[in-house]
Formats: C-alpha cells, structure tokens, sequence
C-alpha cells in the first residue's frame, strides 16, 4: 500500500513518442512523515496518520505540537489519515519515501472540488434547460417541472435541484503516473485532479 | 510554475526558427499513415503565435484550390519534423484574424524590407 499527501501544482501538458498530447497535472509529493500508526489493541482499527507541510509552530495548537512531538515530527500544516491493514512497516517520524511511486502506475488522487456556490440545475446536474427560443418567456436555465399531481402529492426524495455545488471531497480515480521526480517529490499524473491549485490532495496507489 | 517549467522544459524544441505573424513559414508535417510515416508540407501565412511554453501554439493559412485553410499547430510537437521560413511580411498586428476575412489582391502581405546592419 503507497499512499502520500500532496499538493496541486497545476496542469500542463507533454508529448508522447507518437506527438500525441498528453493533459496532466504536476503534484507535489511530500515531504510526508508518519505521525502516528494505529493498532488494533489501542485504536480499534489500523491507520497511518501522515503529517505534510512544515509551517512556523506558532501557526500550529499545542495540543497538535505535542502529539507530534511524541512521533518527533516538526509542526506540520496538514495530518491526515490512511485506513491500511498492513502498518507493520511504518514507524512514527520516519520520512514517506516518494519511490513507492513508479511511473506507469495507476493512482486515486482526492481532493476538495472547487467551490460553485449555489448553481443551478444545468451546472448542478448536466439539465439541459427548456428550449431558448419559440415563444419562451422569462424561462432560461429553470429546472421544468419537479412533481406530480394529488398522487403522490409530494415531491419524490432525491430530486435533483437547485443548490450548493463544490467545495466536496472528490476522489479521481485510477490517473496514470506518467512521470515521478522523487528527488524534487514531483508527480506527473495523466488528467485532472479535483481542487484548485496549491490545495491539498490525498494519493493512493490503485488497486490496494 | 517554476516546477511546471521544470517538467516540461525537457521537451521544448530548440531548433524553431524565429518567425511571426505575417511571415511565410513552410511547415513539415510527419503524417503517419498505418505504419508508414511521410512529411508534408504545409505553406502559408502565420496569422498568430498565442500561448507560452509547451502550449504554445501557431495558426498557419493558406489557400488551396480557392479554399482557406487555416491550420493550428502546437509549436512544440514532435510531429513537426522542420519549420522552414520562406519569407517574412511587413504587418502591424500581432494577429492577423482580419487576413481571413479577406482574399485575393487585398490579402497580400508586403515582404518586410530590411536594411543591412548599421545604416
């Protein structure tokens, strides 16, 4: 099992031999360093908790200082977990090595989904609104009718409205490695990754 | 940027000639055709150069058989095999979209006049 915290760098694009394009996006990987592992015997369950981004301590609680502290871990910006049930190879304040990742791999990568605010229908959920023109009348991007009648007399559970989008945990699954630089702890992933840039993203190796 | 930089900057061309718009450029193209490969040449005016590093991009247009062709190459791609410079246009504009809108006399472009060095 690899795992890894990150950061979005950005997207760009390469050429492969045959000069076709390649959309991916660049993600730093780590530094990460483990902050605790859980058992089953103390936890009830089997964790990692992963630790990225050295900030100034002051920026950090001191109930969080000190819980780094007992792994040895500077203050770090980000802890977060990975459910694994094989943690017997990790030890609190070892360094994450960023060679687990080999190009040619394929790797789920979660993030927080930018932010739309309250969207409509057609961004919310892909409606492909009324029609724009014969004889429509101050009715443009609306949902159309949501309901029947007196039977059922409500509105069925699920329907799709009007409301907030974004700001979500999304998972992006199965993004090919294209390129791994593990002395600059840079990833190349093939496509997109949820999240705006320089925002944190969570990587998981596929499959495990 | 500096590290998308890092990771793309391997794959820049060097060998790209300078060329703007209104020059005109003949560029050859490697057409994979099953598993034969050949070059063709595609001639014309370059109406814009837009982007910036490995998205940089260039719109050539030419007439063939009295029909526009405007055709957009990544400048970068490997599937350019050579870009040649055949003549450079004296233009006032960085892009040229007014060129598609016209043709025959009125969509000529005057050769650039360069003085020799130190005159």
């Amino acid at each position: 099992m690899s795992f890894s915290l990150g950061k979005k760098l950005g997207m760009t694009r390469i050429f492969d031999e045959q000069g076709n394009h390649i959309p991916c996006t660049l993600i730093q990987i780590g530094p990460c360093w483990v902050t605790q592992v859980k058992d089953v015997v103390t936890d009830g369950y089997t964790a990692v908790q992963v630790g990225f981004q050295l900030i100034k301590a002051k920026s950090v609680p001191k109930a969080q200082i000190n819980h780094l502290k007992k792994a040895g871990v500077e203050p770090v910006r980000f802890v977060r977990e990975f459910r694994t049930d094989e943690v017997s190879g990790y030890k609190p304040g070892e360094l994450l090595a960023n060679d687990r990742f080999k190009a040619g791999q394929l790797v789920h990568v979660v993030g927080i989904s930018k932010g739309r605010g309250f969207a409509g229908v057609i961004k919310r959920h892909g409606f492909h609104g009324p029609n724009a023109s014969h004889g429509t009348h101050e009715y443009h991007r609306h949902p159309g009718a949501v309901g029947a009648h007196t039977d059922p007399g409500r509105l069925w559970k699920g329907l799709k409205l009007p409301g907030h989008m974004g700001t979500a945990r999304v998972k992006a699954k199965n993004l090919q490695i294209i390129k791994v630089d593990s002395e600059q702890n840079l990833m190349l992933v093939k496509g997109a990754v949820p999240g705006p840039r320089n925002s944190l993203v969570e990587i998981v190796l596929s499959g495990t | 940027m500096r590290n998308l930089h890092l990771i793309t900057s391997a794959q820049l061309r060097t060998d790209i000639p300078t060329f703007k718009a209104g020059d005109t450029i003949k560029v050859h193209v490697r057409v994979i055709e099953g598993d034969k490969e050949r070059v063709q040449i595609f001639q014309g005016t370059v109406l814009e150069r837009s982007g910036a590093g490995i998205n940089e991009m260039f719109t050539v247009r030419k007439v063939s058989a009295g029909v526009g062709v405007e055709r957009i190459f990544p400048l970068h791609s490997p599937r350019i095999a050579r870009i040649e410079p055949v003549r450079q246009g004296r233009v006032r504009r960085a892009k040229l979209y007014y060129l598609s809108n016209l043709q025959g006399k009125a969509a000529r472009i005057k050769e650039k006049v360069t003085t020799p060095s130190g005159k």
